[in-house]
């Protein structure tokens, strides 16, 4: 077993500095008030319902996803590297995008192999040699950040779809500076609430060319889906309508949006549906969500569709050990972020190698998502690996396996007190004219004592994270 | 602003509009059928609940549902029932759902307020309304109404939004402002004179300015003992009484014109006509020209001023170049 790595303490259990004036508010804080404060915290989530919808659970059922009021805190030169280090890869994807759908130069040369990129299940043939404005794909991008026991960050996966969870990330913050204000006014910490703003800049960048003042959208499945509170916030924060695909139609190849006014031309959606379900014409057929005749807009140039179809491409898990040659070749760069060592099953070798090692290893489904459909052997149970080998077995190619990294902990308030819980970290980035790495992002947290899932799902929380914008004197971040 | 979303507005206020007046039908019909026995003795028990289902035309469907019509029954439709889509129950089930679809469109405040409603009555039974009396149960409703409709003028901005909850508020209160009339007035109750013909038929009027709470306008107003035909005309023609037919039509004639901008619209033309038509009737007019056959066209002129109301503003057809109106307010809300 790894050692742990404490955000909070170092191995000798002194507080790190970054840490330092937060430990002080605790120790000045009498228990009832924090409790008090937690309380605050829960009822007001649930008065303004911030919930999320459960698949699974009768319909229309709403939970709330529990908040804990100890920050997660990073040093300024620790996200500095982290910033840079996303920007980068960031980048990176992108620039794959764009010669997967074009040139193809990075098959060509051998340097990701052809046969899983166009027989990728998210490879959309349908894009192409299609131009996308500004050759952006990935308009907003989380990338799942975890840092180990031996201190490092690691990528844990890309997400290029339709990342969600920002808006806790605003949420969250703005029940911070209510609850704490006296901690903001002891360090300096940088501000994420300019997220709303940047999206819709970087969204209005992508409206076809010659558009002088674009019309945005924000496009949801609807209010069954489990992450409308974020679609409907994000509108609301940007000023735009929400839109449904009962909405949107399209005439002459442009789209346009029912209004009481009568129609009125979109130029740019920023779509939380996935690839399959925007356009019946295009993709899924039976698709009720979307909109016929869009992804025709789409080609012809008069309507922007962010993220671009087809970015599953560079984010699948079959994908991700390739990144880091990714950035080699597109950049001419060394990777500033390390992958975690992944196996790929459909290897003979690395095959044989994770049968043998079940217990030690976290297997995936490649194209799982939201924590299920994976095993983590440590925590699994003598019946749960043997069953999940049999799933292996019957399709190895779908399957990757990792070392069970030991998520790095953070105090998190419990029943007894403040203890340590497993966390991990989804910053936000957005892609335009310029790169904007939102300082800070979505902590999640296992709040079961020992557990490494923090899908919230399957029982996680979430916490604020500070990025501070300058280090302490003495601090060796 | 989206059709669905002007369409759900709409609805959000008339479901809410439609909860508060199925507890005013409820409080009329309990105070009616409280009346002595000494002074109704000819009548059934069931008759004032009959005669309540009917004015919403639901009698025939609560007697094959329930095989019975009286208090508990009828009680039990227009408060709780899953299968009446216009039970208080699914009055505030579906304008909280509308809202929650609707959740950029409106205050976080109005949101709250009719979440805070859902989650109230979401738990009320046949126990809940043993345990604190119909009577309670109707104050609750009515609270809940006005609650929503103060957090609304006091915190939503005088948008289309705005307008469109104005919309269904008062189409909704011109329509019950004639069935509640409906359920105490009949032919023989207007004379020429208009004095309440007897103590049952006094009590009646009388129940009826108490549970739309017009008792005090009326006094206020005309200085007179209860009578019929007065009665009817502060229902229909009185501009100072918020629930008036009159008062109903003037607003919707108002936001409807303030809707168009200037343009000439069917839906303000027909808004225009219905207001011109009891701004300038005379109560005694209606009646020798026969009070139900006047109630009957009003209703049907409010729904097809409904139905124009959807069709000019909530059912945009494709293919349609977009309008003038709509590129200039495209550029401003992205100025």
């Amino acid at each position: 077993m790894q050692p742990r790595y404490d955000e909070m303490h170092d191995a000798g259990g002194n507080v790190r500095p970054h840490y330092r004036a937060f430990d002080d508010w605790v120790r000045h804080t009498p228990a009832p008030m924090l409790e008090h404060k937690r309380r605050e915290a829960e009822l007001s989530f649930h008065r303004v319902g911030i919930t999320f919808s459960v698949y699974g659970e009768e319909s229309g059922s709403e939970r709330l996803i529990p908040f804990d009021i100890a920050p997660r805190i990073v040093p300024a030169a620790e996200w500095a590297m982290l910033e840079a280090g996303l920007r980068q890869r960031v980048h990176a994807l992108n620039l794959f995008l764009g010669d997967v759908y074009g040139e193809q130069r990075i098959l060509k040369e051998g340097r990701v192999p052809k046969d899983m990129v166009l027989g990728n299940a998210q490879y959309r043939r349908e894009m192409q040699g299609l131009a996308v404005p500004g050759g952006i794909y990935s308009h907003v991008s989380g990338i799942d950040l975890v840092r180990a026991g031996d201190g490092e960050y690691y990528v844990l996966e890309d997400n290029l779809r339709v990342p969600s969870g920002v808006s806790y990330m605003l949420e969250n913050r703005r029940m911070m500076a209510r609850l704490v204000p006296e901690l903001f006014a002891r360090q300096q910490i940088a501000p994420v609430e300019r997220y709303p703003d940047f999206l819709l800049e970087i969204l209005r960048q992508a409206a076809p060319a010659g558009v002088d003042a674009p019309v945005v959208a924000v496009l949801t499945p609807g209010a069954a889906n489990s992450a409308y509170f974020e679609h409907a916030f994000l509108a609301q924060q940007m000023g735009v309508e929400l839109v449904e695909g009962a909405d949107l139609f399209v005439h002459g190849r442009m789209v346009y949006m029912r209004t009481t006014r009568g129609p009125q031309r979109v130029h740019v959606v920023y779509r939380r549906i996935d690839d399959d379900f925007l356009d019946p014409e295009a993709f899924r057929s039976d698709s009720l969500l979307g909109v016929p005749g869009m992804f025709d807009a789409y080609r012809a140039g008069n309507f922007t569709i962010a993220n671009a179809p087809g970015t599953g491409v560079a984010d699948d898990k079959s994908i991700y050990p390739f990144v880091p040659e990714m950035i080699r070749f597109y950049l001419s760069e060394e990777p500033i972020l390390h992958n975690v060592p992944t196996r790929q099953l459909r290897d003979p070798g690395d095959l044989k190698y994770t049968l043998e090692h079940l217990p030690e290893l976290v297997v995936k489904e490649v194209h799982g998502a939201g924590g299920y459909g994976m095993l983590v052997g440590p925590a699994s149970s003598k019946a749960e690996i043997e069953a999940f080998r049999e799933r292996i077995l019957a399709a190895p190619e779908k399957y990757i396996a990792q070392p069970t990294l030991s998520l790095s902990t953070c105090p998190t308030f419990v029943e007894s007190g403040l203890a340590p819980r497993h966390i991990d970290l989804r910053p936000y980035i957005l892609s335009g004219r310029r790169i904007h790495v939102m300082p800070g992002g979505l902590t999640r947290v296992a709040l079961r004592e020992g557990s490494l899932v923090v899908n919230s799902s399957q029982g996680g929380g979430t916490k604020d994270t500070w990025v501070l914008e300058a280090d302490a004197d003495g601090a060796n971040a | 602003m989206l059709c669905r979303t002007a369409d759900d507005l709409y609805w959000v206020a008339r479901r809410v509009e439609r909860a508060e007046n199925t507890a005013r039908l409820l409080d009329v019909t309990q105070r009616i059928a409280m009346l002595p026995e000494r002074l109704d003795r000819g009548k059934a028990l069931s008759a004032p609940w009959r005669r309540a289902l009917d004015a919403l035309g639901a009698a025939a469907l609560v007697e094959a549902r329930y095989g019975r019509i009286d208090a508990e029954t009828t009680t039990d439709f227009l408060l709780l029932s899953r299968d009446n889509p216009s039970s208080v129950y699914n009055c505030f089930h579906t304008a909280r759902e509308n809202a929650r679809a609707q959740r950029v469109a409106i205050t976080a405040e109005m949101y709250e307020d009719l979440n805070t409603a859902w989650l109230e009555f979401r738990g009320l039974d046949a126990r809940v309304i043993r345990q604190e009396g119909t009577g309670a149960i109707i104050e609750r409703v009515k609270t809940r109404s006005a609650a929503f409709r103060g957090v609304t003028i006091g915190t939503l901005g005088r948008g289309e939004g705005y307008h469109f909850l104005r919309l269904g508020t008062f189409i909704e209160r011109a329509d019950w402002a004639i069935r509640l009339l409906d359920v105490v007035a009949s032919e023989d109750d207007l004379p020429d004179t208009g004095e309440a013909r007897d103590a049952t038929q006094y009590f009646q009027w009388s129940a009826l300015l108490q549970a739309l709470s017009a008792f005090e306008t009326y006094r206020r107003l005309y200085r007179d003992s209860v009578n019929p035909r007065t009665i009817a005309a502060l229902m229909l023609l009185q501009p100072d009484n918020p629930r008036s037919l009159q008062t109903c039509v003037d607003t919707l004639h108002n936001v409807l014109r303030t809707l168009a901008g200037g343009e000439s619209l069917e839906v303000v033309r027909q808004a225009g006509a219905l207001a011109a038509r009891s701004r300038y009737a005379l109560i005694d007019e209606i009646i020798h020209g026969g009070l139900e056959a006047w109630l009957q066209d009003t209703l049907d002129r409010l729904v097809r001023l409904g139905a124009e109301i959807h069709r000019q503003f909530m059912s945009a057809a494709e293919g349609h170049a977009p309008s003038s109106q709509a590129q200039s307010l495209q550029v401003q809300s992205q100025a």
